[in-house]
């Protein structure tokens, strides 16, 4: 590690305090600004060393954002990020620099992340000249490891990337992010788009990757069954808020926010004996532009009751380290009877 | 299968494409049937030629560099031997097609009224007033609130759901005998996914169309489908009912491709992550005739049969076809 200060034992990788991300709109005929979207309104999370958080939620929900916060790529409007108990949103981009080589991403498209002209030799390496982390000789080695750790052929390295399919390009990708030696990888939609066979040998991959080299892991994605499979704990965001973030046997046993119960019974399951009691959400996402007053969640809620419309819950611990942001679950006593035994029922 | 005559019954289509790189052999040699009223689930991973098959169906492939040869009867008919304005009564008529991507099928400088209704004007002669009424009639069928207000609407004043539904109600204008759905849902969000399958069920029971559902989701296929064909390089390696291929797959492909489906509960069962079964390889390529199996080459059971002899799609169980050398021997081995 680069930086002087040794972090503090039991320091999280990475900690996201109250982040805000704001995106100004400009209209009228001075193009002046009119508004905001919202994307990101006060997201707190951890990650521990050699950990795997999934930002899981539809589009719009701001779980790339974040990721893209984290990653500095464009300033944020309010909260904290820090990095081995440091803060980085606030550093100059020189001051960021040596920081930059320890948080890596992988993006959703591998078709338009590699540079088509290129050879794949160049693509590794660069990020490990930028640094100046190796040359000559030993950087064709450096590279040659990394193909090995992502299992494509060394000679690979003198190909394009139009060689080469989406999960083989994917492959590349991770190579690219592992160069420097970094210990945060975003892995934002990686799997995406990728077909289900060679959707689970990247899968698999990310999970060897993460126990041979301790990796830690931001995955964004909205596939719940992939995230299932590969995370630890779960993050679930809906119109910029956290509404429920658990371990994923909890998150996953038994969801408690309405919402993460209405997600999950909403992924089709692959067997056709299985008759399941859904929760359909009615309506769309209203826009980030304008949310909702009181729980964002209110418009398409099943147990919506008055005070949701007025008042915002906050995300709180509600047992077994789960944090819920429902009004269901605080003050029993002034939630409608009948709200509460639908919400137990279903 | 039913005793009467199928909807649609494609025998042996093969659509080959002519490129400067050589013939790319997209479907090569397919046959199904659909009967009346039934969902037929087409599954299969990008390149394995079901939306070539659709698109053939449609006769939407443009020819040269496309090239159509076999049967698609339609009722009896061979649409491959139909003229193209023989074809432009079908089409949108008889049979509708609903497309993935619900941003780039919709023109977005006419109003969704307009859209359906023209489907309307020239498939029945009416005219534009009434049109616009049965615009607005379709709107309500697929649950578009306010459907007076929208129909005056243009496709960027909607959400990507609302116009799948817009898409929806333009396939079912015109009350068609089969409706073909490519990947009608995967652009979509999983909560506008379980809205918009649900209404497709629910327009299934009350308009009686058959569906022909393309998809690469195993678990939409599983909801939707009463019978499934899976596909894999241009060719139908398994076909049987919903129950038979999910509960009991012969073929080493899907038997890999639903190893490969992560499932949702898999925390449930283990107290780690678990690994996902991998089917190793690539999809062989399309521009060079295949010799034996086409799955040989990823194939865990390969033998030298199969890389010398392309199987015969068989009956392998009761309403269950296989093309695979192995397939009784596969099913024993699970």
């Amino acid at each position: 590690m680069s930086n002087s200060q040794t972090p503090a034992p039991g320091t999280p990788l990475l900690e996201v305090k109250g982040l805000k991300k704001h995106f100004p709109i400009h209209g009228g005929i001075l193009g002046g600004k009119t508004g905001n979207v919202f994307a990101v309104d006060g997201v707190s999370f951890d990650i521990k060393r050699g950990e795997t958080l999934s930002l899981v939620g539809e589009s719009g929900c701001g779980k790339s954002t974040v990721g893209k916060a984290v990653l500095r790529l464009y300033p944020i409007t309010d909260g904290e990020v820090l990095l081995d108990g440091r803060r980085i949103d606030n550093l100059s981009a020189g001051e960021l620099r040596p920081l930059r080589k320890r948080i890596q991403v992988v993006f959703q498209d591998p078709f338009s992340s590699l540079n088509p002209r290129q050879k794949l030799r160049d693509i590794i390496a660069e990020p490990i000249i930028n640094f100046g982390l190796a040359s000559g000789s030993e950087l064709d080695d450096r590279v040659g490891d990394l193909l090995d750790k992502v299992r494509l052929p060394r000679d690979a390295m003198y190909r394009y990337p139009h060689e080469f399919s989406g999960g083989q390009r994917q492959r590349i990708a991770i190579a690219r992010a592992l160069a420097p030696g970094s210990d945060l990888i975003i892995c934002d939609e990686a799997v995406s788009a990728l077909d289900v066979s060679v959707k689970a040998q990247i899968v698999n991959l990310l999970s060897d990757l993460q126990d041979e080299l301790g990796l830690t892991l931001l995955f964004i994605s909205h596939d719940l069954a992939i995230v299932e499979h590969l995370t630890h704990r779960v993050a679930v965001m809906y119109l910029g808020k956290m509404v429920e973030m658990a371990d994923r046997k909890t998150l996953f046993s038994t969801p408690h926010h309405p919402y993460t119960r209405a997600l999950l019974s909403a992924v089709p399951v692959p067997d056709p004996t299985v008759k399941r009691q859904r929760i359909i959400l009615r309506g769309d996402v209203p826009s980030p532009i304008n949310p909702p007053s009181g729980c964002r969640f209110h418009t398409r809620c099943p147990f919506v009751f008055d005070r949701c419309k007025v008042d915002e819950p906050q995300l709180r611990d509600v047992g077994m380290g789960r944090m819920s942001a429902c009004h269901l679950d605080v003050v029993p006593d002034t939630v409608p009877e009948a709200n509460r035994q639908a919400a137990v029922a279903a | 299968m039913s005793s009467s005559a199928p909807l649609l019954e494609v025998q042996n289509l093969q659509t080959h494409f002519g490129t400067v790189d050589g013939v790319v052999r997209a479907v090569e040699g397919v046959s199904f049937h659909i009967n009346a009223g039934e969902t037929l689930g087409v599954v299969g991973e990008s390149g394995c030629g079901k939306s070539v098959t659709a698109m053939s169906i449609l006769r939407l492939i443009s020819t040269p560099p496309g090239k159509m040869a076999g049967k698609i009867l339609f009722k009896g008919t061979n649409l491959l031997e139909l003229s193209e304005p023989e074809m432009q009564a079908i089409r949108g008529k008889d049979i509708s097609m609903i497309f993935q991507e619900p941003m780039t099928s919709l023109n977005p400088v006419l109003t969704v009224g307009r859209q359906i209704g023209e489907t309307v004007m020239l498939h029945e002669g009416v005219s534009a007033r009434d049109a616009e009424q049965r615009a607005v009639e379709m709107l309500t069928l697929v649950g578009i609130p306010a459907p007076g207000r929208r129909v005056r609407e243009y496709p960027h004043q909607l959400s990507g759901g609302m116009r799948q539904r817009v898409m929806i109600a333009m396939a079912l204008a015109c009350s068609p005998q089969l409706l073909v759905a490519d990947e009608p849902t995967t652009a979509l969000d999983v909560t506008i996914q379980a809205q918009i399958l649900e209404l497709m069920r629910d327009l299934e029971t009350r308009v009686g169309a058959a569906i022909m559902l393309i998809t690469h989701d195993l678990g939409v296929v599983a909801e939707m489908a009463q019978r499934v064909i899976v596909m894999y390089a241009g060719r139908k390696v398994e076909e049987g009912t919903a129950e038979e291929i999910f509960l009991n797959p012969l073929h080493p492909y899907t038997r890999g491709l639903m190893g490969s489906m992560p499932k949702l509960g898999s925390s449930l069962h283990e107290t780690g992550r678990s690994k996902l079964t991998e089917i190793q390889g690539q999809v062989p390529s399309l521009r060079k005739p295949i010799i034996g199996c086409a799955f040989a080459g990823r194939c865990p059971n390969v033998t030298d049969v199969c890389r010398q002899m392309a199987p015969a799609i068989e009956l392998k169980a009761p309403n269950h076809l296989v093309a695979c050398h192995y397939a009784p021997r596969v099913a024993v081995a699970a």
